[in-house]
């Protein structure tokens, strides 16, 4: 079957989509459908099962069909719909993070047993991460001379705290 | 004409020092990063592409002279097929990034110990490769390099899920850590697969030379670390260093095992691999790749003792099939190059050369 929209290519891609309780069907090409935007909805599934990836996210659930409606489920600064997310496992920007947190939760949970980034922190784009890592370690040493009953340390380690909580609340 | 000084200069790698160099080539570390607020490289416009190759470029030019060394940035699209097949073979860039479509760059330092794919599947993949087991050397230089690019270039990064990724399985510290291994003795005495499958219950990969998908040649095998997220830096290399010490442990059992029970065996095969290699006309990529395996075996337990490693390190890159008709200057067939990977060959392993 060739492709209604362009009349050249093959029709490879099925596209179902439901407007206003109507539901039209079409076959499109790959290049059209996704020109159309219409890779959105609801697609044959044609993703290889090869990829590990791509083939857990589509058991961790990204296939519930046809969540149709004025808002697609798309990424606001890069327009990736998460759809297209479980087709090819790459994110479209760091953004895909925020917006579909909840979703890539278990996902992440799956390939690292974590969720909790507890490495580097970039000096500007670190946010207040940096001061909250920091905080944390020296609150660790505290704790040492605390049981070590190395007091006098332990006071010293207890006003550099308290400057860099007032650092990350002011 | 920059392309020329790649081709004729030696990568830091290939030098074949370092701490337990009789088994561990290289280490490397790599680093995914990208930019904020913008789309990854397999969404981004041809514009945008480019302005992200010209603001990593800015920043590469602009680190601080002397010590973090100095950079050229190339431009894949400009280079010739075969010249970006090189670049694979010398582990400069990954065969992803050398398809060369679209915006990609590359930034290499002069001793071409670090070299920066820009808009390889993130916008700034860095890497750091040195020779030996050298895993917190190498750390330090990519943290620092990283460190000063940061102070021109805003990450993209979360306090949740660190340093943002395109792929999910990078997303975290962003880190690969990996050692390049030499493990004859541990293939021959068939206890490779059994030590490799324990691995991957310790979160540890085992790949190719070339990277993920491809297949051990010449029992070389590089080991890195699966997970990025939840690990810090300082626990992934902890970890890999561990298992790569206990894997040279192992592999020098093996080795001592072979010699004090079949040495006559094992100085044949040595020998008889470096009588083809020092002899053949013709050559294939597989057979060189097996065969400098041996001699290197034979060299890393004192049988062969006038050849060197930097010489097979070398030869390890300029017998592959990029490296080689890049050195002829013209494309061949594979009769052509079995033949002239042998001259090369032969040429290399000349007393007077070694
Ligand atoms: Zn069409
Ligand atoms: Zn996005």
């Amino acid at each position: 079957m060739i492709c209604p929209e362009c009349g050249k290519r093959p029709a490879t891609v099925h596209v179902t989509k439901i407007v206003n309780n109507q539901r039209t069907e079409m076959h499109l090409c790959q290049q059209c459908a996704q020109e159309k935007g219409e890779l959105d909805f609801m697609i044959e599934p044609k993703f290889s099962i090869q990829d590990l990836l791509t083939g857990m996210l589509g058991y961790e659930g990204g296939w519930e069909p046809t969540r149709v409606g004025p808002e697609p489920n798309r990424c606001k600064l890069c327009g990736l719909s998460y759809r297209e997310f479980a087709r090819t496992g790459r994110l479209g920007c760091g953004e895909c993070y925020r917006q579909f947190g909840n979703r890539l939760e278990p996902l992440l949970r799956r390939i690292h047993g974590s969720t909790y980034h507890s490495g580097k922190v970039p000096k500007r784009a670190g946010g207040t991460a940096r001061l909250k890592r920091e905080i944390e370690k020296l609150r660790a040493e505290l704790q040492q001379h605390v049981d070590r009953e190395e007091f006098e340390q332990a006071a010293r380690l207890r006003d550099r705290i308290r400057k860099l909580e007032v650092q990350l609340n002011g | 004409m920059g392309w020329d000084k790649i081709l004729s200069s030696r990568s830091k790698w290939m030098e074949g020092t370092g701490p337990a160099a009789d088994i561990v080539l290289t280490s490397r570390i790599r680093l995914a990063r990208n930019l904020d607020g913008r789309p990854f490289p397999h969404l981004m416009s041809p514009e945008q592409g480019t302005q992200v190759i010209s603001e990593v470029t800015e920043a590469l030019k602009r680190l601080p002279p002397g010590e973090l060394g100095t950079f050229k940035v190339y431009n894949l699209s400009e280079m010739l097929p075969l010249q970006r097949m090189a670049l694979v073979e010398k582990h400069l860039a990954s065969p992803e990034h050398a398809k060369g479509d679209g915006q990609k760059a590359l930034g290499l330092r002069e001793d071409e110990a670090v070299s920066v794919m820009i808009n390889e599947e993130d916008h700034i993949r860095l890497q750091c490769l040195y020779p030996g087991l050298q895993l917190d050397e190498t750390w330090e230089l990519a943290t620092r390099l990283d460190d000063w690019l940061e102070k021109k270039l805003t990450y993209a990064f979360d306090e949740k899920k660190g340093y943002l990724t395109a792929c999910p399985t990078n997303v975290g510290t962003g880190l690969r850590a990996s050692v390049m291994m030499h493990l004859p003795a541990l293939t021959m005495t068939d206890q490779a697969k059994r030590l490799f499958t324990a691995m991957s219950k310790l979160g540890l990969v085992v790949r190719g030379i070339y990277g993920e998908g491809t297949e051990a040649i010449g029992n070389l095998f590089q080991v890195s670390n699966q997970i990025t997220l939840g690990q810090s830096e300082g626990e992934i290399l902890n970890n890999l260093k561990s298992v790569a010490r206990q894997i040279i442990e192992q592999e020098r059992n093996a080795r001592e095992m072979l010699l004090t029970g079949t040495r006559v065996e094992l100085e044949d095969r040595v020998w008889r691999s470096y009588g083809i290699l020092a002899n053949a006309r013709r050559i294939s990529s597989e057979e060189a790749m097996r065969r400098l395996s041996d001699v290197r075996l034979g060299i890393d337990t004192g049988m062969i003792g006038d050849v060197s490693s930097r010489v097979l390190n070398e030869l390890l890159v300029l017998t592959r099939p990029g490296y080689l008709q890049l050195l002829v200057g013209r494309k061949l067939n594979s009769a052509e190059r079995d033949q002239k990977r042998a001259e090369l060959i032969r040429e290399r392993l000349k007393p007077s050369k070694r």
